[in-house]
């Protein structure tokens, strides 16, 4: 997944190895084995799909092993039901403040990172690398206390702390998602040729100004996959949001799938409908730019 | 929490060494300079020390003492270890959990990286409709563990799953402790294999191609140029991938907990966290002594991640 | 019939386990003393503080946050209406509802935070322990103009410190549910002792149909059974000191409450850790089951009309004849103010309101589940279960509330419930178990 973030800018992808084959029996198997075992990893989405289309009551006598009883009806009730549109919005703001955040801080912490060397260099990345890695379940008491203790103004929110805010939330994903996008980033900007900071340098151009017209710029292709990974990531963010946010109607779309539950815990095909519907941006995002994911991994990854 | 938010490894870590790197000194800079680039370096680090290292701390004091959340910080008795006595021996679910963390783990090693890895190896050759199957093998990872727990309900539900009712059994899969964990950990495995793939495929994409092409002149047919020259050559990856389902395993939790809170059947260390801190009961100091045994465990295997990344770092 | 006289009888038999175990000590007579003495002091300087301070003053808009657990369907209806019916002026109340597993679970935090203004809880233990933390607003003010609720339900919902925090709203009792319907059908009849319900259920086997539904994925229904056990074998008196962490759970007693259940277990709707509540309702409501052992908002998962009319309930049979039947468990629902509500002149007014029979006509009205606490509340509109519910309670002589409403909540839900539901995976180890939750009980009850 990262293999494109270390190409250097301007290298193209090594030379594949021309491996064309006729297709023989063997391919012919392997291709078949494939295609099954694609189609088993689609199926629990496909049959998610399927259900939501069809009546409850059709498939409650007939069974799910059946076919007909097709509906839209579905998809209008979980909607209404299950507060989506409120939900959606919730995660919206959740989701582009962190991520956009994000971006920023682990661009200025891995251009420092790679431009200059100092004691600490290795160390700090070590310490934002390990960060990303503690089980949330850990640290969440004393950062509930910090959140609640936290004065911020009315204006921000409604209890004047931290706690039971869209910023809280995004602050603790922003912390969390820091160590990887450091770490991606510096090592990709290691690879940007020092001489161009150098002339740069001699041209008299101030650290922002080489970090805003020079780095930035050149990094737009990691930025892109990082941006695309950290949006179905915050996202899909289930934990802080369940236990920081507290009125139901602050909850992301992720965290208020529980919420759902109780509401519809029985009509399955109601709640493959809310499933649908909720797995609907990230596979739009997944579908849209899946370049950047498989840019990814199929750019370059070769040496040289 | 999710597989995803474990920062995936330098795919190339070892294949792609940066060229030499001259000194570039901080104190070259002045006035504006050093103040933007401290400030571009204090911000983001105070984010991380204040929102990670400084709760991981105080969850480790906090589980010597018998704090039950409510009033301030200031009347906590300390109790020594008593906490982590009763975690061990008056804990019941204690130890089933981390039996359940642990096969959740052997599962996804033994099972779920070979497979994984083995889809990688198939779909690294350039054979037609590669980017079909991959995008069909990869496409669980981008949903959320919870969303994955609803979907497999269809399919295991005790009254209206698919599985029962193609088998014709009543078995409850998320319900019986005899099988729900193994029911959870194949929803988990049915997201952690692309993931695994996807490491891999970048990984063998670092190989370096002439290896192969020497291996293949040299008249090694493909299995032996995998298991002797392109397995060998992985080996960082190898062992990133190895401590990534480690900390996923420790830190597995959405899944059980959106399917009954890891109870019955489906405890796990982190539900049990959760369960005792965050639910009416309030044991901040009994839940945190479990936190701070995960802490221990995971940090053995971050330092080993965090060594091998930044290896080159300090090599250069 | 509505009796008004028998409901207060009832009313005044609701004496909190807490209470009935160890009597109104002098401490907490003279602590209420002394906060009456001083109440009239600390509310002027309240308001000299509110005045100034930005936490205490009223939002401009009038805003008052309803914090709601009613989450299923016919519930979170009824308090819509009940809010719908709230008319002040300059007050304009919302509800945040959120999934009750969740609220309920997320209490602590939730009261820590930043709560709303009202919301609702149960009365007793459950109550006094989160008061007893500070974590809810006294609304003895608002107790002294209401009417119609008993001087049990006051005592309901005073905190250990003689003063009020709670409003009750309804309560409902457990029991044993079934419809009529299908036992005429089948020529089945209430059963008297535990002998009659074993035959009864093995029966209903034969019947086909599933004896006594049962679910307890969530894990607090199965309490329910154990609660109904304990009153029946051990009596009301052990229970409340099992509860209040005084008996101890390794004993004779205990085991057998145990031991007689697990010779219950293979009447119960099998897979029940997996299930919820309401499913296994549903298996009452669709004739699948025979009978179910739970509270009277079992009939929330039956349709308005009819479908819910074919409803009905028997107490839970005799175990012990020295002991009878005469005691039993009815829940009171109701709602509490948070500690430092942002707008409490309203959330008082909204308390007040809820207390009244108006009120409540509108909650039970939509809700027929329950009863209203108000002996002022109209009953004359109430189904025949309802009513049946008012004479059900008041024949009672001892009233408990529920296991995780008469302990402690950490002892509830972090030590009864996996060890219930370790139970009923495995009802053999009856020894280990009972050793095991009374050495959980002492670090928990260390007070």
């Amino acid at each position: 997944m990262t293999a494109v973030l270390e190409t250097p800018p301007g290298t193209t992808g090594g030379s594949l190895l021309p491996t064309k084959h006729r297709p023989g029996p063997r391919r012919i198997l392997l291709h078949v084995f494939l295609a099954l075992a694609s189609l088993g990893f689609l199926f629990p989405l496909v049959w998610a799909v399927l259900n939501s289309f069809r009546d409850y009551e059709y498939t409650a006598i007939h069974g799910y092993v059946s076919f007909g009883g097709f509906t839209l009806d579905n998809y209008a009730e979980a909607w209404v039901r299950g507060d989506f549109g409120l939900h959606f919005w919730n995660s919206l703001i959740i989701t582009v403040p962190a991520v956009l955040i994000t971006l920023l801080l682990a661009s200025c912490m891995g251009f420092v990172l790679s431009r200059f060397s100092f004691r600490f260099n290795t160390t700090l990345l070590a310490v934002f690398l390990a960060a990303n890695l503690l089980p949330p379940q850990a640290l969440l008491i004393p950062i509930y206390r910090m959140f609640r203790s936290a004065e911020v103004p009315y204006w921000l929110s409604d209890s004047g702390t931290l706690l039971n805010t869209h910023l809280g939330v995004i602050a603790v994903n922003v912390a969390f998602q820091l160590g990887f996008c450091t770490f991606v980033l510096s090592n990709y900007m290691r690879t940007i040729p020092r001489e161009i900071y150098e002339s740069a340098r001699v041209d008299g151009a101030s650290v922002t100004r080489q970090f805003l017209q020079l780095t930035l710029p050149l990094c737009r292709p990691p930025l892109a996959a990082l941006a695309t990974l950290q949006v179905t990531w915050v996202y899909n963010e289930f934990f802080w949001a369940t236990v920081l946010l507290q009125s139901g109607d602050k909850y992301p779309i992720t965290s208020s799938l529980n919420n759902l539950r109780g509401e519809y815990f029985t009509d399955y095909n109601l709640l493959s409908a809310g499933s649908v519907l909720i797995m609907l941006p990230v596979l739009l995002i997944f579908f849209l730019l899946q370049r950047q994911f498989v840019a990814g991994l199929t750019l370059g990854a070769t040496k040289g | 929490m999710t597989t995803q938010q474990t920062a995936p490894p330098k795919a190339g870590a070892a294949a792609t060494a940066p060229a030499g790197r001259v000194n570039r000194r901080v104190r070259r800079l002045t006035g504006l300079d050093l103040v933007v680039v401290s400030l571009m370096v204090a911000i983001p680090t105070l984010a991380v020390l204040v929102l990670v290292w400084f709760p991981a701390v105080a969850s480790v004091l906090l589980s010597f003492t018998n704090w039950d959340g409510v009033g301030s910080i200031g009347d906590i008795d300390w109790i020594g270890g008593t906490n982590y006595v009763n975690v061990a021996t008056n804990y019941p679910p204690f130890w089933p959990a981390l039996q359940h963390n642990i096969i959740w783990f052997a599962v996804l090693f033994l099972f779920a990286t070979p497979v994984g890895m083995f889809f990688a190896v198939l779909l690294d050759k350039e054979i037609r409709f590669t980017r079909f199957y991959q995008t069909a093998i990869y496409l669980p990872v981008v949903l959320s563990l919870a969303l994955t727990g609803f979907v497999w309900q269809l399919l295991y539900s005790r009254d209206q799953g698919l599985i029962n009712g193609l088998l014709g059994t009543q078995i409850d899969w998320y319900g019986d402790p005899n099988y729900n964990l193994w029911a959870a950990i194949v929803a988990t495995c049915w997201k952690h294999i692309g993931y695994i793939m996807l490491l891999y495929l970048a990984g063998l994409k670092a190989v370096d191609a002439s290896l192969r092409e020497a291996a293949s002149i040299d008249g090694a047919n493909e299995r032996q140029t995998f298991f002797r020259i392109v397995f060998p050559v992985m080996r960082p990856i190898n062992v990133i991938v190895l401590v990534i389902t480690v900390i996923e395993s420790l830190r597995a939790f959405d899944l059980v907990w959106v399917i009954n809170k890891g109870r019955n059947g489906l405890e796990l260390i982190a539900a049990l966290v959760t369960a005792n801190v965050v639910g009416e009961a309030s044991r901040i100091g009994f839940g945190s002594a479990m936190a701070t045994i995960m802490l221990a465990i995971s940090s053995v295997f971050v330092a080993i991640y965090v060594t091998i990344v930044t290896r080159e770092e300090r090599q250069s | 019939m509505s009796r008004p006289s028998s409901e207060a009888q009832y009313l005044a038999r609701l004496v909190p386990p807490s209470v009935a175990a160890t009597g109104i000590n002098r401490r907490a007579l003279l602590r209420g003393a002394l906060g009456g003495a001083t109440l009239l002091g600390a509310t002027s300087l309240l308001a000299a503080c509110g005045s100034g301070g930005g936490s205490g003053s009223v939002p401009a808009d009038g805003a008052l946050t309803i914090g709601s657990s009613a989450s299923d369907a016919v519930p979170k209806k009824a308090l819509a209406d009940v809010v719908a019916g709230f008319k002040e002026p300059g007050i304009t109340p919302r509800i945040n509802t959120v999934e009750h597993e969740a609220f309920q679970e997320n209490i602590n935090n939730y009261l820590q935070g930043s709560p709303d203004d009202v919301f609702t809880w149960f009365a007793g233990f459950r109550m006094q322990f989160f008061a007893a933390r500070g974590l809810a607003g006294d609304i003895s003010d608002v107790w002294q103009n209401v009417t119609g609720m008993t001087e049990a339900l006051k005592k309901q919902s005073t905190g250990e410190d003689g003063k009020q925090y709670f409003i009750p709203s309804t309560y409902y009792p457990w029991a044993v549910y079934y419809r009529p319907s299908v036992w005429a059908e089948k020529g089945y009849t209430a059963p008297k002792t535990l002998d009659e319900y074993v035959a009864l259920g093995e029966k209903m086997k034969q019947d086909g149909l599933v004896p006594i539904a049962f679910a307890d994925k969530d894990g607090w229904p199965a309490m329910g059974t154990f609660d109904q056990l304990n009153l029946r074998i051990n009596g009301y008196d052990f229970h409340v000191g099992l509860m209040a962490g005084k008996e101890s759970w390794d004993t004779p007693q205990v085991k057998n409450v145990f031991d007689t259940w697990r010779r219950l277990l293979p009447l119960h709707q099998p897979d029940s850790l997996g299930r919820e509540w309401q499913e296994a309702a549903q298996a009452i409501q669709q004739k699948k089951a025979g009978m179910m052992v739970f509270g009277m908002f079992i009939g929330e998962q039956f349709n308005e009309g009819a479908d819910r009319e074919d409803l009905d309930f028997f107490p839970f049979p005799e175990v012990d004849s020295r002991i009878g039947t005469d005691a039993i468990e009815a829940p009171i629902d109701g709602y509490m103010m948070s500690a430092r509500p942002k707008n409490e002149p309203g959330a008082k007014k909204f308390l007040s309101y809820l207390s009244s029979p108006a009120a409540q006509d509108v909650q039970v009205k939509a809700n027929p589940t329950v009863v209203a606490t108000n002996s002022a509340a109209t009953t004359t509109g109430y189904s025949a279960l309802q009513k049946k519910a008012i004479e059900y309670v008041a024949s009672a002589k001892s009233i408990a509330q529920f296991m995780d409403r008469d302990t402690r909540p950490d002892f509830a839900s972090t030590v009864m419930i996996p060890a219930i539901q370790q139970f009923i995976s495995n009802p053999n180890d009856i020894d280990g178990l009972v050793k095991s939750i009374e050495s959980q009980k002492k670090t928990i009850f260390t007070g």
